[in-house]
């Protein structure tokens, strides 16, 4: 990415992003544009830069944040109404991270509201359009920040992932998108939606911009107590693809059964990449599935091995995901009450009232259902049978994943069964838009990575991308991997 | 399995929503098609096995018991609710 030196000024670098942001104003990429203090924070980097003095690793680079992390730069909304009005004081550890390196935010991206959604349709600001076709949708939950890569306003934008919502945006306008292990980077400061499965991480247009990103994000937060030891920059920085060298086998549960040619002697040219039988079917879009046996041919070609694994069930994890996910956003939502930030309804006479009034203005369609489906899982009676089965069909899952990871490297996948679909096609039929999460979801309830890979178009122009899944903590194996697809 | 109108308004109870009559149409129907999908999971056998709610097991944190600074100061908090006096937040009688 284009990094602010002595030749090119971080001041140049934010105006141009800032100009792009609003020569794309119609597609309704941003929540907010950070103008005056993009501008001042760049003039700083350069008044560094002419001085002589150190400046970060991403010093002067535009970048777009999705608004569901809190900065006190702008409104932190999660594309809700209950948020509005809300200026956070706290940063977001990710997002302090990012900035401590020169990274400069040059506005805040539309998401469906509180991330509840495929498409960026739920959200309070109305749908972002996607890149390449401006009638059909970005993808979601972080569909502002896939176009804004997509359309070059910025070099990366940070995204969630709880089901896809990196990954599938990322794939309908052909750009790099990581949801990395569950753990890896810090969830402080990011409005909570389903806390066993919210993920941070970035949109790019290259692996090795992903790479850098992910060298500066990662690592222990002592304000998120499931953040995991920082492994992106330290163990796995010993494994490189070809070399014998890698993994632990104390890392992590998945890595304990790995036989991985990465970290066992193999070389790069011979690794094992699993693709999954129970995906190659007529739900899934043909070109899609053409894309897939292309990139596999291509793999082969170089010298790696595909095996076929039979992943029985990875055909649930959509029905567990829409269990526990709806119970946690039961949860973590349950805080939005009107009464200490935010949006409060005006006419209540009672605080019940006040409480009922607010969430029931503030909150979307989307967001009542699942806080709704959430309550029926957990409440009595049901619990058993739909929260507590969903747990335990989630071990499954991950033994699953385990076993498949046993046999293989990484595992190659549709991101979702099809292209970007038409706006308003599926928003007002919740099932078909959670179908459209049905092959991303299984890596989040495993907390195993998975990194978007652009993969062609499809004959009217539509970008295709593929889902590169590794074992926890492969991250930077995945990243490294990604080339292997050009 | 059957959803019905009673069964909206006690989950609309539990949510703390009020909804018009509309909604409680739409989110039944909604709701309806959500469990029929989700209800897919009893084909499933689970016998023996263990619940997962978190992916990594987790140790408690400890730290001395002592204050430390904070980002967010008393007076930045309050600014951020709609109503406040005398450094509390104001909210409309509780009965």
């Amino acid at each position: 990415m284009k990094i602010a030196n002595k030749k090119v000024t971080a001041e140049r670098l934010v105006k141009d992003a800032l100009a792009k942001a609003k020569h794309f104003a119609d597609y309704n990429i941003f929540t907010f544009l950070n103008e005056e203090g993009a501008i001042k924070k760049a003039r700083e980097i350069d008044a560094k830069i002419a001085k002589g003095e150190k400046v970060g690793k991403l010093a002067g680079v535009p970048y777009a944040l999705k608004d569901n992390f809190l900065s006190p730069e702008g409104e932190t909304t999660a594309s809700a109404h209950i948020l509005q009005g809300f200026t956070s004081p706290v940063t977001a550890t990710a997002v302090a991270k990012l900035e401590a390196e020169g990274a400069i935010m040059i506005g805040r991206t539309n998401l469906d509201a509180f991330a509840h959604g495929s498409s960026t349709e739920n959200s309070y600001f109305g749908p972002t359009l996607n890149a390449f076709d401006r009638e059909r949708v970005a993808g979601g939950s972080s569909g502002g920040s896939a176009v804004a890569v997509a359309l070059d306003i910025v070099e990366f934008a940070t995204g969630t992932d709880t089901g896809g919502s990196i990954r599938q945006p990322a794939s309908f306008n052909g750009v790099y998108g990581l949801k990395p292990t569950y753990g890896c980077i810090s969830r402080y400061g990011v409005v909570a939606m389903a806390s066993s499965t919210d993920c941070i991480g970035f949109f790019t247009k290259t692996p090795d911009d992903m790479d850098l990103l992910m060298s500066i994000a990662s690592g222990q937060d002592s304000k998120d107590m499931t953040t995991l030891p920082d492994y992106y920059n330290t163990e796995l920085e010993r494994s490189h693809l070809g070399h014998a060298q890698g993994r632990s086998p104390k890392l992590t549960v998945l890595d304990e059964t790995s036989s991985s040619s990465i970290s066992n002697n193999h070389k790069a040219s011979g690794c094992r990449v699993g693709i999954i039988k129970d995906f190659d079917n007529d739900s899934v879009d043909a070109e899609i599935r053409q894309a897939l046996k292309e990139k596999c041919e291509l793999l082969k070609s170089k010298g790696h091995e595909i095996v076929e694994l039979e992943m029985p069930s990875l055909k649930y994890a959509l029905s567990a995901y829409y269990i526990i996910v709806p119970a946690e956003v039961a949860s973590n939502l349950s805080r939005y009450d009107g009464i200490r930030y935010g949006f409060r309804s005006d006419d209540s006479a009672v605080l019940d009232d006040l409480y009922d009034h607010t969430r029931s203005e503030g909150f979307m369609p989307e967001n009542k259902r699942r806080i709704m489906i959430g309550n029926f899982v957990l409440s009595s009676g049901f619990y058993d049978a739909y929260f507590l089965k969903a747990a335990k069909a989630r071990t499954l899952i991950i033994k699953e994943y385990e076993k498949a990871f046993s046999k293989v490297d990484f595992i190659l996948t549709p991101v979702a069964p099809n292209p970007a679909f038409k706006l308003g096609e599926k928003v007002n039929d919740p099932v078909a838009m959670y179908l459209e999460d049905v092959m991303s979801v299984s890596l989040n309830l495993a907390g195993v990575p998975g990194l978007t890979v652009p993969a062609g178009k499809t004959k009217t122009g539509l970008p295709l991308g593929l889902q590169l899944v590794g074992p926890r903590r492969s991250d930077k194996n995945l990243i490294e991997f990604a080339k292997e697809l050009k | 399995m059957d959803i019905k109108r009673e069964d909206i308004l006690h989950l609309a109870e539990l949510s703390e929503f009020t909804l018009s009559d509309a909604e409680i149409d739409d989110l039944g129907e909604d709701l309806k098609g959500i469990i029929k999908y989700i209800s897919q999971l009893d084909e499933l056998n689970t016998d023996q096995v263990e619940p997962t709610y978190q992916v990594f097991e987790m140790d408690n944190v400890w730290r001395e018991d002592k204050i430390l600074p904070q980002e967010a100061e008393r007076e930045m908090l309050l600014e951020l609710s709609k109503e406040d006096q005398d450094h509390q937040i104001k909210v409309p009688k509780v009965l």
